[in-house]
């Protein structure tokens, strides 16, 4: 393996753990809206992403970081590109990580009303501009022979775009609901498995009309068909497994499924893509490929060693905080306020 | 001041605005996790409950802070593409990879371990919690190191040669060892741990002003006045090391910064104020002292600087016609005020040091501890300031040398959508802005011991009587 494909590689785990991890939160984010009745149960939902939000947003910083490094010609045209989409992108995560903190911190309830819908919002729209995106960009976008990307907004929202857009948020919402069925107890819980249940079969429509809109749309499959037809197998397995274990009512094992068709949807985008990262409209010689936007191989190199030293520590001391808050969060914590 | 808003104008615009908010935040943030650490050691070694309020008290403050330093830098570290993708595919070789390290080695630290912090008072042994607070401040200040050696191949670029047309890294040593950032550094890092230490003497004087929660202040002004102190001198001499390298690198940026035309003459006088004439290029009126800036640039009396003129000449041979002069008034006030500050706070911190020995304290003198209410935006302003300095004077240049700000720029963008996302993003820095005064005046005036009332009991840490017995 070339270090541009281990990069490649690399780039592309930090966006399957994004969306694995942040997209629980953000799920959470948005059923603050959905399951919870009461500002105490709002305030579970909250304090049980409380600890691993912030920490899971690191992994889009880093993916960025990677990408500016390894790929800056791909980091530029995409951020360059995709401008009005990330400054929305960024005014929601500004929005939703102040709303956390600033929440609790005034007793007045037209304060706490405020906050919560910026959490709703903030968390319901990076998902799906994120899909919109990541769906634009296997579609391919017009990249001129200069790089730069310039696109018009039917460029960038489309039918196919806002398909993928939705079907992430669905994602998100439903492994977030997954995630509060771990973390809490009783009503909330029950509620949260009950409305996962109910939005699974509206979750396959949109996988199963994305993934045929995704044959017709862009030509990964004539490229990888192979492999994505056996990881879209895969992926109905996990699926099917999720709907079932939700049945029975084993909390865990859905949460593991749901957060497998997370990442092998991911996945599959970034498999569709190699050795391109970005796909031109205009013409297939502008494609950005893993070789003419990398940085060069004493770099790479630089940037393997560091990687490869330090992200062992990181998934150590991550793992290590999920095991120190794998307690639930109980209503009944609340009583004393 | 701008004949037209294009997208130059704009794209500089909304950098400085995100750069110098987001810099309000993190130099605290980076302060404030060194403080709290020392305090909750005082509270392991010593087993004294009063120094777990104070780490809980100031670590409210500090996270109203962080969140809003947090958030912020996601924007700084898009921005880069969205606004600059010229400069990104110039440089991205050798900048983007302090970025990632930043990210890998100081963001993941730090965000995890505040969680840990936060949520784990009661889940986690005083010993192991204590170690998460540490790593908090490590992880801030390791931040500062990535970003500024990344801040530091742009002031002066090593460790790299141009292929295709591109800046490619050929040693990443060099980048670490850059003679900018052994200088940079340190300057920022105790100018940040004087934000945090400034804005614990100040808070405290207030409340002792008040006369509130005495015991409790008094403790909190003298650990932070001894940090303060400390952390100014060292602030100054680093700048002093700064200054000197400054001559040997960016010889204009410090022309620029005293405002000096032609030759300074041996010895070389320091301007305390001038008239600057930015058309005819002269000073219409200055006030000096002698020898000094021989002084600061070569750390004897004797020694010539090079003017603003003889310098563009140089430059005009080296890189080609244009105009290498950056904006001189900005240039030479933001030093004076950065200086100035940072005068007084050495003073300021001195002085409370001189009260904490003397333990002076049966009557403290009200107008010194009102200024050092006051003296809370002093290294705040310095800050600022100095980043200004820093980053105009480097102008025409976004990397010295090299790259020109203007050729930086993402071509694909218009100016409209950045017209936008400034106005955006300015509306919201002004609410976020406003509301973090106002929680941070609440949470003080409310004190250290608010939670002691029953009624608020509770062990939820985003509830405002989060407390843990």
């Amino acid at each position: 393996m070339s270090l541009n494909e281990l990069w490649f590689l690399l780039v592309g785990v930090l966006f399957v753990g994004f969306f694995f991890l942040e997209g629980f939160d953000f799920g959470v984010g948005m059923s603050t809206a959905i399951i919870a009745k009461t500002d105490k149960q709002r305030r579970v939902l909250i304090n049980s992403i409380g600890p691993f939000w912030d920490g899971n947003e690191v992994w889009l910083l880093t993916a960025g970081g990677a990408m500016f490094a390894a790929f800056p010609n791909w980091y530029a045209t995409m951020f360059s590109g995709f401008y009005t989409p990330l400054v929305f992108l960024l005014l929601a995560l500004i929005g939703r990580g102040v709303a956390f903190e600033f929440r609790g911190k005034v007793d007045t309830p037209q304060w706490r009303k405020t906050w919560d819908v910026i959490i709703f919002v903030g968390s319901l729209l990076p998902p799906l501009l994120l899909g919109v995106a990541f769906s634009g960009i296997l579609k391919g976008l017009p990249i001129g022979a200069d790089m730069e990307m310039r696109a018009g907004i039917f460029d960038i929202v489309n039918g196919y775009t806002l398909l993928g857009g939705i079907t992430v948020v669905l994602l998100c919402l439903v492994h977030g609901l997954m995630f509060t069925t771990l973390r809490t107890t009783g009503e909330l819980q029950e509620r949260a498995r009950i409305l996962a249940r109910r939005l699974l079969p509206l979750l396959a429509l949109l996988l199963v009309g994305f993934a045929v809109y995704t044959y017709y749309a862009t030509d990964v499959f004539q490229v990888r068909g192979g492999i994505l037809s056996v990881i879209a197998l895969v992926g109905l397995v996990a699926f099917l497994l999720s709907g079932y274990f939700m049945k029975l009512r084993k909390d865990g094992w859905a949460f593991t499924m749901t957060g497998a068709v997370i990442a092998l949807s991911v996945a599959s985008i970034f498999i569709g893509l190699f050795p391109r990262v970005m796909i031109s409209s205009i013409d297939s010689a502008y494609n950005l490929t893993i070789h003419n936007a990398a940085s060069g191989q004493y770099s790479l190199q630089v940037m393997s060693i560091a990687a490869l030293t330090l992200l062992p520590f990181v998934l150590g001391y991550q793992i290590w905080s999920y095991f120190v808050f794998h307690k639930r969060v109980h209503e009944k914590d609340h009583l004393e306020y | 001041m701008f004949e037209t808003l294009d997208i130059v104008t704009l794209s500089r615009l909304q950098f400085a605005s995100t750069t110098i908010f987001h810099f309000f935040f993190v130099p605290l943030s980076i302060g404030l996790a060194l403080l709290i650490a020392i305090m909750e050691t005082l509270y392991v070694v010593k087993g004294n409950e009063l120094y777990k309020r104070m780490a809980k008290f100031w670590g409210k403050l500090f996270l109203i802070n962080f969140a809003v330093g947090v958030v912020t830098g996601i924007l700084q570290e898009f921005q880069f593409g969205m606004n600059w993708s010229n400069y990104s595919r110039f440089v991205g070789d050798v900048f983007g990879a302090p970025l990632a390290v930043e990210a890998l080695l100081a963001f993941f630290m730090e965000s995890t371990f505040i969680g840990l912090w936060i949520f784990g008072w009661d889940r986690l042994s005083k010993r192991v919690h204590l170690l998460c607070i540490w790593l908090v401040a490590f992880g801030t200040s390791m931040s500062a190191f990535w970003i500024l050696a990344a801040n530091s191949f742009m002031q002066r670029p090593v460790g790299f040669e141009i292929n295709n047309g591109r800046a490619e890294m050929n040693d990443f040593f060099a980048i670490l060892t850059n003679g900018q950032l052994l200088v940079e550094f340190p300057h920022t890092l105790l100018g940040a741990f004087a934000t945090g230490a400034f804005l614990v003497t100040g808070v405290s004087a207030y409340k002792l002003l008040k006369r509130q929660d005495v015991d409790f202040f008094r403790k909190s002004f003298q650990i932070a006045a001894i940090v303060a102190v400390v952390t100014s001198i060292g602030v100054a001499m680093f700048g002093h090391q700064q200054a000197q390298y400054l001559v040997q690198t960016q010889p204009m940026k410090m022309a620029a910064s005293e405002g000096l035309w032609g030759k300074s003459g041996d010895p070389a006088g320091w301007t305390v104020s001038a008239f600057i004439d930015t058309e005819n290029q002269s000073n219409s009126w200055e006030i000096k002292i002698p020898y000094l800036l021989s002084y600061l640039s070569y750390s004897t009396f004797s020694g010539e600087v090079k003017g603003m003129l003889e310098l563009q000449a140089e430059y005009e041979q080296t890189y080609g016609p244009g105009n290498y002069i950056p904006p001189v008034k900005t240039t030479f006030w933001s030093f004076r005020i950065m200086v100035a500050c940072g005068s007084a706070m050495i003073l300021m911190g001195m002085y409370a040091v001189y009260l904490t020995i003397r333990k002076k304290w049966s009557r403290p003198n009200k107008w010194f501890l009102r200024s050092m209410v006051a003296g809370i935006s002093l290294p705040v302003i310095a800050n600022t300031a100095g980043w200004i300095m820093t980053e105009i004077g480097r102008q025409p240049w976004t990397v010295f040398g090299l790259m020109r700000t203007e050729d930086g720029i993402s071509p694909g963008v218009s100016a409209g959508e950045v017209l936008f996302s400034l106005i955006a993003f300015n509306v919201i820095y002004a609410v976020l802005g406003t509301i973090l005064v106002y929680l941070f005046i609440r949470v003080i005036k409310r004190g250290p011991f608010e939670d002691k009332k029953p009624q608020q009991r509770s062990n939820d840490p985003y509830e405002e009587g989060y407390h843990v017995s």
